[in-house]
């Protein structure tokens, strides 16, 4: 009987911390799908709309280029992953299994980056993207460099793989020697499919963690066809000032996208063994 | 004897591996990522230093070298103190609720329970929206009119300014931060969990322990060094909270939610005062450093291990 209390009280905490994580947007939701006729700041708050609509979001979408911000957002975050991955697994293949002079220092200086914060050192790299010309007044491609090439390293992803490259076998890498592979052979043919989960969720962390970036974008965006879903979104606030319903719809359009990445995802957050997977 | 030989052998393979590529390999296989992290990385951290020592105020193209005097400006400056003040506020009221609150649900949710997976996903949910929507919405939770006030309204309170009195904003965006970042905690603890040991948690129960019992003396000591995980992970991102007040509040009312990371932004990208954002740049690539430090020194040293 106890146990059926406990297990119950259990549930009841969990239901309501639930409904909490979820209440904002839920909110957002319901006020979305209000009409003119319906006043939004009514008291009590009536948390299911009276007549529902799709005005709204008829109405933002005609209004802000969302599939443009959907993929700008999308071409940085997959480019960002390709050259995260990319690198990350061609960099720490010879600091998990080469003997090479000056590895214990290169090691160490990849570990130094870790712990500097970005936003301590954005102002110089934005004068550095402004002397390579990467940035949008140049033209649509040099903006996307300049979006991407600042998070195109991660010291966390080449340790996350160095990780990775350090538990396959030895003996997998003397047979393929012995069969004649060379060293880039072993590192694509061998080692590299051995280490392809590890690649999936260092993907999936670095896409989830571009595809919400707002800082660096809003500040080397100028041009408004460049703008990420994040900045596109902020910038709702401005056009709409007070029309709320619309600033509701707007978010929740931008959202659609990440949460179903989620839901398909889930496994790579939810597993409880993205241990390797935090990211200071 | 044949299994010296055996040795000896792979021994020769290896020998012959590493003679096989030539020297400059390893480096090949690093050069790609070395160079971007020169260009995004340390560059930019000895410009940061360097610009913080130079005087941008008179002349924005050839900015003369002043030592220390912007630390000495930046420090004595009323609204860089608020500023720490602000800071200090957000890393107090932000990591214990941090620290505790995901904890609490990890333990409560690493049981054999129905609905797990609903569970998790709900509260992952706020981790991986953006964080401009996620302080939209509470922008909208938060107005005057709003669903927030009302509920104040009907425990017997008046109407809270939430994000425009200067006493009350700060901890407003706070929540928002809390909110975001209860879910990542919580899945760091779950995997910390995984491992837990099962054999003391099943002697405690055979020993009568209530569940408060059970989790103090057993659970919470195991879980030790992924709580001081979590305080420096937790410290660190707070210490670098920007979306959340630029979308809210943008530092107001009157500096009451103006911490570092946004001022450093301010003079820098509004202002044009290159000289002060790079002296506070110093300040927080300090105090970042002094808890990664202490965090990979700690608690994460076999990780790093070269």
């Amino acid at each position: 009987m106890n146990k059926h209390i406990k297990g119950f009280l259990t549930h009841i905490i969990l239901i309501s911390i639930s409904i909490l994580s979820i209440f904002p947007l839920l909110w957002l939701i319901s006020t979305a799908l209000k009409g003119q006729s319906e006043n939004i700041f009514q008291y009590p708050p009536q948390f299911i709309p009276k007549n529902i609509t799709f005005e709204n979001f008829t109405g933002v979408w005609k209004q802000i280029p969302f599939i443009a911000y959907f993929l700008n957002s999308f071409i940085v975050a997959a480019f960002t992953v390709v050259l995260n991955v990319f690198f990350a697994s061609l960099a720490a293949y010879p600091l998990a299994r080469m003997k090479f002079k000056g590895k214990n220092f290169i090691f160490y200086m990849i570990l130094a980056t870790l712990m500097v914060p970005f936003q301590a050192i954005m102002l110089p790299i934005y004068l550095i993207i402004l002397k390579l010309h990467l940035v949008d007044t140049v033209s649509y491609f040099a903006g996307y460099l300049g979006l991407i090439l600042p998070f195109a390293v991660n010291a966390f992803g080449i340790f996350l793989m160095r990780q990775a490259f350090t538990s396959i076998p030895k003996e997998l890498e003397e047979a393929a020697f012995v069969d004649g592979c060379n060293i880039f052979q072993i590192w694509s043919k061998i080692l590299l499919p051995c280490v392809a989960p590890t690649c999936a969720v260092l993907a999936v962390f670095t896409f989830i963690g571009s595809w919400g970036e707002f800082l660096w974008p809003s500040i080397v965006l100028t041009d408004k066809s460049l703008y990420t879903l994040p900045v596109g979104i902020n910038d709702l606030q401005g056009m709409f000032s007070a029309n709320w319903r619309y600033i509701a719809a707007g978010s929740i359009i931008s959202i659609i996208p990440i949460i179903i990445f989620f839901l398909a995802m889930q496994r790579f957050f939810i597993s409880g063994h993205n241990d390797g997977a935090v990211k200071g | 004897m044949s299994k010296l030989l055996q040795k000896n052998n792979d021994r020769n393979i290896i020998t012959v591996m590493y003679k096989y590529y030539k020297k400059y390999v390893p480096y090949l296989f690093i050069l790609p990522a070395a160079i971007l992290l020169f260009l995004f990385f340390f560059i930019p951290f000895f410009e940061t230093v360097v610009l913080s020592f130079k005087d941008y105020s008179t002349d924005l193209y050839s900015p003369g070298f002043i030592g220390l005097e912007n630390y000495k400006i930046l420090l004595t400056s009323k609204e860089f103190y608020k500023v720490i003040c602000n800071t200090l506020l957000y890393l107090i009221g932000a990591v214990p609720v941090l620290t505790i609150i995901p904890l609490v649900l990890a333990i409560l949710i690493n049981q054999k329970i129905r609905c797990l997976n609903l569970y998790k996903v709900l509260i992952y949910i706020p981790v991986i929206i953006s964080i401009v929507v996620v302080a939209i919405a509470f922008k909208w939770l938060y107005a005057t009119q709003g669903i927030l006030n009302y509920i104040a309204e009907i425990l017997g309170f008046s109407a809270i300014e939430w994000l425009t009195s200067p006493d009350v904003a700060i901890w407003s965006v706070i929540a928002v931060t809390i909110y975001k970042g209860i879910g990542y905690y919580m899945m760091i603890y779950l995997s910390a969990l995984i491992g837990a040991p099962k054999e003391l948690l099943e002697a405690a129960d055979v020993d009568g322990a209530n569940l408060l019992q059970k989790h103090l003396n057993v659970t919470i000591p195991y879980l030790m060094p992924t709580i001081a995980l979590v305080v420096t992970v937790s410290s660190i991102s707070a210490l670098k909270v920007f979306a959340e007040i630029y979308v809210m509040t943008r530092g107001g009312p009157l500096d009451s939610t103006k911490t570092i990371v946004y001022y450093i932004y301010e003079r820098a990208f509004e202002n044009l005062d290159l000289s002060m954002a790079s002296a506070a740049s110093v300040i927080l690539l300090i105090i970042v450093m002094i808890f990664s430090i202490l965090n990979i020194l700690v608690f994460e040293r076999k990780k790093y291990q070269p």
